[in-house]
């Protein structure tokens, strides 16, 4: 009984608790036993987080036993994610917890409080599996960049999960949490969620507050859940969307309640589609573009028009000036934010002798700091710098204006949402992009004009090329989370019988191997290989 | 425009206090001049009457009820200080001379 708890779905999970077949204790140990076993393969956790879990686990079981005296109707009113395990992204602040955004930089400094998603979620009675792995302060498409070892991707474990949030996409997909969140700025959510065969979501710029989370690019970093259906990603998104007086930048705007009610039945998913207008981006099929990556979109695609949607090809003309542009705008936000690590009032911090400070800086965020994360400081600081700064911000601004536009038209011309691929390849082995920047960013080449344009934007699996997962992606106008879901319910449903739904990840078993390589070694193997 | 130089690399480096060995700069050097040059691409667009976008979404103004409310402990804001005399965080001295 213990490892098929971990096979279920949240809200599978959510109907045993309440009929009383399983208690939130035996869903914590179940997926502490999972994730403490394939650490050691995975890399996906940081902490795994026994002890607050098992802790956290007993107070939602008190409170479920307090609701069944109270009658079917308490039972009822309690949170969907009452008592079930969650992961999240180690640049999540726990009060008391460590918080490395997966960083040398911020080892051994503590949380003094809680993000405002974390309190929302222990208002719902979410337990806190632990912290998981991703690229160094999200700067990264591989989450090779992270300070404390790359992450596997089950898979195959020689691949990397995506980036940055890799450790939440693939906890999600070897059944370590039904659950996880993660941030994405430039696709960091969709582009593990594409890479590892599980469902993940950006929310519309403004929809989820970032109190107490570690800013990487303050005008495009946006909260989003991982799961393994649709319907679970929208019930975690209901959970933590809505306004915050602590981040100015989170929208007053209305989470609707529909996204706890999206169809069960496939049939009914399926029906929404009829009419609907979707567009098919040209420019995202691009050049050096996976063929059989390419082939799984239009097979999709394919699915779509027969269940009765319009789908047309449209274009966004600035597509192809999207990487240059989040490429000056991400790393100037990011030089600015990373200023704050100073070595002064908490992190890592280096005192020379002689007292000159600047020197002092220097050491500290020169060993602080890896390899990606100097060099997107240097890009930004140089992009801001005195004589450059019209020459590459401000023209970075203007066409992000131009690709902002580009969506406008197209949603404003009647299109209810735009299908493309979330990524231009499935899983790559590691260190194949690693020596090389230009080519590590391309990955992030269909996900990051939509973070330029502040939209959501969803990726949700849509079959196999060579094993590994294909993610398909909708994109929508903004505040429309809602209508993308049950875009993506419908293709789930559309999809419901094809045999890759019901695959596992192919190498879970490897995973399982406490004597097999560490991802670290893998790719260190490979490196000697190469 | 023309690349970075090595010593362009340098005086990058020192404004965004990254310290760095000789390696690394020189790496940096190739590695962001690669980068720069894809910038480019963005001269071939005429932007003269377009504005900038800084942020997505209409918010303007968006202010707070003024209402106290409690802040973090001392303790918990001292925590993380990686150098403290009792209420105090130690900073490194700004000012040359009799700082020790």
């Amino acid at each position: 009984m213990d490892t098929d708890l971990t096979r279920l779905l949240a809200r599978e999970m959510a109907a045993l608790l309440r009929s009383g077949e399983t208690t939130s204790r035996a869903l914590a140990e179940a997926h502490l036993e999972v994730a403490q076993r394939q650490n050691h393969a995975l890399n996906a956790w940081l902490v795994i987080d026994r002890e607050g879990a098992l802790r956290q686990a007993d107070a939602a079981d008190a409170v479920l036993a307090s609701a069944r005296r109270d009658g079917p109707a308490a039972l009822v009113a309690l949170h969907p994610l009452h008592g079930i395990p969650v992961g999240l992204k180690d640049l999540i602040c726990v009060e008391g917890g460590q918080c490395t955004a997966g960083s040398r930089i911020l080892a051994g400094y503590r949380a003094p409080y809680d993000a405002h998603i974390v309190e929302r979620l222990r208002a719902a009675g979410a337990v806190f599996l632990g912290k998981t792995n991703m690229d160094e302060f999200a700067m990264g498409s591989s989450n090779e960049y992270s300070a404390y070892g790359p992450v596997s991707n089950p898979w195959d474990l020689d691949t990397v999960p995506g980036g940055s949030s890799g450790g939440s996409a693939a906890a999600v997909a070897a059944y370590h949490v039904p659950l996880s969140l993660g941030t994405d700025t430039g696709g960091s959510i969709r582009q593990p969620a594409a890479l590892c065969g599980v469902v993940g979501m950006k929310p519309t710029y403004g929809r989820v507050s970032r109190y107490g989370i570690v800013a990487f690019a303050s005008s495009l970093d946006q909260i989003g859940p991982f799961a393994r259906d649709v319907r679970d990603a929208a019930a975690l998104l209901h959970a933590v969307a809505g306004r915050d007086a602590r981040d100015s930048t989170s929208a007053p705007v209305p989470v609707e309640d529909e996204l706890l009610h999206l169809p069960d039945g496939d049939d009914e998913a399926v029906a929404w589609l009829r009419g609907k207008r979707l567009g098919l981006p040209r420019e995202y099929f691009v050049a050096g573009m996976d063929p059989d990556v390419e082939r799984r979109i239009h097979e999709s695609v394919t699915f779509l028009v027969d269940a009765g949607a319009a789908v047309e090809e449209v274009s966004l003309p600035h597509t192809d000036y999207g990487l240059a542009t989040y490429y000056i705008v991400a790393p100037a936000e990011a030089s600015a934010n990373l200023a704050r690590y100073d070595g002064v009032r908490y992190g890592l911090s280096r005192r020379l002798e002689g007292g000159d400070f600047i020197a002092d800086y220097l050491a500290t965020r020169g060993e602080g700091f890896g390899a990606e994360v100097k060099r997107r400081v240097m890009l930004g600081t140089y992009a801001l710098s005195a004589g450059y700064y019209d020459a590459f911000y401000l023209k970075a601004q203007k066409v992000r204006t131009l690709i902002k536009r580009d969506f406008d038209e197209i949603f404003a011309s009647g299109i209810d949402a735009l299908v493309a691929p979330t990524s231009p390849s499935v899983a790559f082995r590691f260190g194949a992009k690693t020596s090389d920047p230009v080519a590590m960013y391309l990955a992030d080449a269909c996900t990051l004009p939509v973070n330029m344009a502040g939209l959501p934007g969803i990726s949700i699996p849509c079959g196999l090329s060579e094993g590994l997962p294909v993610g398909l992606q909708l994109i929508g106008p903004a505040w429309s989370e809602l209508m993308l879901f049950r875009a993506a319910r419908a293709f789930e449903g559309l999809t419901a019988a094809a045999t890759w739904r019901g695959l596992e990840p192919a190498q879970l078993a490897e995973a399982d191997d406490p004597a097999g390589p560490t991802p670290a070694e893998r790719a260190a193997a490979l490196a000697g290989s190469a | 425009m023309a690349g970075l130089s090595r010593s362009d690399v340098e005086h990058v480096a020192h404004l965004a206090r990254l310290g760095m060995t000789a390696e690394e700069l020189d790496r940096l050097q190739g590695e962001l001049n690669h980068i720069l040059e894809q910038y480019m691409k963005l001269a071939e667009l005429d932007t003269e009457t377009i504005p900038p976008t800084a942020q997505t979404i209409e918010l303007e103004n968006i202010l707070r009820d003024d209402v106290p409310t409690p802040s973090l402990s001392q303790a918990a804001v001292l925590g993380n200080a990686p150098a403290r005399e009792g209420e105090f965080v130690i900073v490194p001295p700004i000012l040359g001379g009799d700082a020790g």
